[in-house]
């Protein structure tokens, strides 16, 4: 019991899981009491503030996720394949989530469930197939080092993937309407910046402590394996 | 050349062996013993620099002066003798390649049957050609898993006077028949 | 060269094994003649024929129907692309002769490039067959659309080389391989498409920029897919 609080509190967890529960706390109310309501479409253009944080958040997951995996297969580093596991994990959930959010906020702004012309959800949509795979590819081969290297390959491709394939959305929607794309998104008001914010960080922040509580839900698997076959062993 | 300590190897939660020491220098043969399944495979397979151990220190030479002969023959089965050779040959940069091809063929009786498609061999012929195959490059260290599979008498025979020839390397065998290689044997390993 | 000449060496072993076992190439051809002869079926056309239309709306209609059937013919290639990516690897995988191959002195990524040369040189023969058929079933096939066929083709070969390492490295390998595959191939279909109809050289520029990054970072990568250590 004691090494495990031990752990908890090297990994300052209570600390972090309590930041979150008050950003996103914060968050949810600049959200719902602070932010102006937008002239055009009401209270529901809030999922904003959600669907944005999320996929930045998705994107540092996965970019956490390629760092750890590099730092495997130059530094060896013996915990990155499994910080890199995680990272990427909690990607695709961050991903689902803007999936999610992205198409609620398509309904709302459009009218349709899933919208081409969103650049962003197209990418996610993609980000999401390729590391769906990332998972398959893990369960199809047997834990250890290879299976640690191609995890980490897969991971570097994947943020190679990202600059590629936005590029290559931007390319197809050229195709069908042949107009130049300036960045999207409203300008955005004082207070709207200010809440955008606090919700990115909230987002960042629970990132950081669902990272944390998984990946120390992990290494105590393992101990645990390690232990139970130390005991078989004496048998 | 070889030194390890304390090697263990896991996949996943089973564990295959652990707390294994191998010493071995140049003039050695190390004879592994044990029934299936016992961990003699993924042993050599470690030894031959294939397998990381998940436990344990383990210094090996450079890959290039090892030679290793797995449970499968390790050649392709849609070309010939000659070609698989050719191509180990040069990829493990053998010089004068045809001549030691040649003479190799000669050695272990292969020569006739050199450009016919290995797929067309018995078991017992495929292994003398993966004999030849790991004796091509002349590697210091070599790591045998049961070279004495599938070879008749005559084989097995031709085994024999190659690994005396062999004393002065560095010799990994794993075999079923300890009996055979018991007078070549420096150091035993036997698997539970 | 010796790294020239040990890329040349293993290519020069794909080849053969392939002529000999006479098993993938004659497969990939006759998938991409169903594929096309079911893609004639799966996007009708002749929808200008009907009666009453202007001649304006029946060379949109044809346009349309046009680029339908170059979508298709993408398609077609990208899957028998991966019909052929399936089996690059088995020859090593079925006698584990990988080992042998691993454990030679020579760098690892030879035999990467080696597979993805035997690949595209499959693929050109098939592709050599595909744009002909093509041309006869649907519309001509002009030089953009070649030129992004061969550029897209480096792109699959490089990147399905190395996808199709990694999944033989595990079980349900031919289940694994479009997942690992497909994904990472989308944006070579936006380039070959985007030139095969746009026209613009900026799509096979793109195709460059895919090949250039992701060739790099595969033949920088097999070793570590390839080692159990």
């Amino acid at each position: 019991m004691l090494g495990v609080r031990a752990a908890l509190a090297r990994n300052r967890m209570p600390a972090l899981a309590g930041a979150a529960i008050v950003l996103v706390g914060l968050s949810i109310a600049l959200i719902f009491f602070y932010a102006p309501t937008d002239a055009d479409q009401g209270i529901s253009q809030r999922i904003f503030y959600f669907h944005v944080p999320i996929a930045l958040t998705a994107y540092a997951c996965f970019g956490w996720g390629a760092w750890k995996a590099l730092r495997h297969l130059w530094k060896g580093d013996p915990n990155a394949d499994l910080e890199s596991y995680v990272a990427i994990h909690q990607g695709i959930i961050f991903g689902s989530l803007t999936l999610l959010t992205g198409s609620i906020w398509a309904k709302i702004s459009w009218g349709v469930w899933w919208d081409w012309g969103d650049n962003q959800l197209v990418l996610f949509l993609i980000l999401f197939l390729f590391y769906s795979a990332y998972f398959m590819l893990r369960y199809s081969v047997d834990p250890g080092p290879q299976r640690a290297n191609m995890s980490a390959v897969y991971a570097l491709f994947g943020v190679v993937l990202i600059p590629v394939s936005f590029l290559a959305i931007r390319l197809a929607e050229s195709l069908i309407h042949p107009t130049v794309f300036t960045s999207q998104g409203p300008q955005m008001e004082d207070s709207q910046f200010f809440t955008f914010c606090v919700a990115w960080v909230a987002m960042l922040t629970l990132f950081a402590t669902l990272y944390q509580v998984e990946l120390a839900g992990k290494r105590l698997d393992a101990r645990l394996r390690e232990l139970r076959e130390l005991v078989g062993v004496g048998r | 050349m070889i030194s390890a300590r304390n090697l263990s190897m896991r996949f996943g939660d089973r564990r295959v062996f652990d707390r294994v020491d191998v010493e071995l220098a140049l003039g050695d043969f190390l004879v592994v013993t044990g029934p299936n399944g016992a961990g003699k495979t993924t042993l050599l397979r470690m030894l031959a620099g294939l397998v990381a151990p998940t436990g344990g220190e383990l210094e090996l030479p450079d890959r290039s002066v090892v030679g290793y002969l797995g449970h499968e023959p390790l050649v392709y089965r849609e070309l010939t003798p000659l070609e698989n050779l050719h191509l180990f040959g040069r990829l493990y940069r053998v010089p004068d390649r045809g001549e030691r091809i040649g003479m190799l063929l000669e050695r272990f009786d292969l020569w006739e049957v050199r450009s016919e498609r290995v797929g067309t061999f018995s078991r017992g012929m495929q292994q003398r050609l993966a004999l030849a195959r790991v004796l091509l490059h002349e590697p210091q260290l070599l790591v045998l898993d049961e070279p004495f599979n599938a070879l008749d008498a005559a084989g097995s025979a031709l085994l024999d006077a190659t690994l005396e020839e062999l004393r002065d390397r560095a010799v990994v065998v794993a075999t079923h028949d300890p009996g055979r290689v018991a007078h070549l044997a420096t150091r035993r390993l036997a698997f539970a | 060269m010796t790294y020239v000449a040990d890329v040349a060496a293993l290519a020069r072993k794909d080849l053969l094994l392939e002529l000999r076992a006479k098993e993938t190439l004659p497969a990939m051809l006759l998938f991409v003649l169903s594929a096309l002869t079911i893609m004639h079926f799966a996007v009708p056309t002749g929808g200008e024929n009907v009666p009453g239309l202007g001649a304006e709306a029946q060379a949109a209609i044809r346009e349309r129907e046009e680029i339908a059937s170059l979508g298709l013919l993408w398609v077609a290639l990208v899957f028998t692309a991966l019909l052929g990516l399936t089996r690059a690897f088995v020859p090593e995988r079925e006698q584990r002769v990988m080992d042998a191959l691993v454990l030679a002195p020579s760098d690892r990524s030879a035999i990467w490039l080696a597979k993805a040369i035997a690949v595209f040189a499959f693929l050109g023969a098939v592709e050599l067959v595909a744009l002909p058929a093509f041309s006869l079933f649907f519309e001509p096939v002009d030089a953009m659309t070649v030129a992004a066929i061969l550029l897209a083709n480096v792109g699959i070969c490089t990147v399905g080389t190395l996808t199709g390492a990694m999944a033989v490295a595990g079980r349900a390998r031919e289940l694994i391989l479009p997942l690992l595959f497909l994904p990472l191939v989308i944006p070579v279909v936006v380039g070959g498409i985007g030139a095969s109809v746009g026209g613009s050289p900026r799509y096979l520029l793109f195709l460059v920029l895919y090949d250039a990054l992701f060739g790099l970072l595969a033949w920088a990568s097999f070793d570590y897919v390839v080692a159990e250590r």
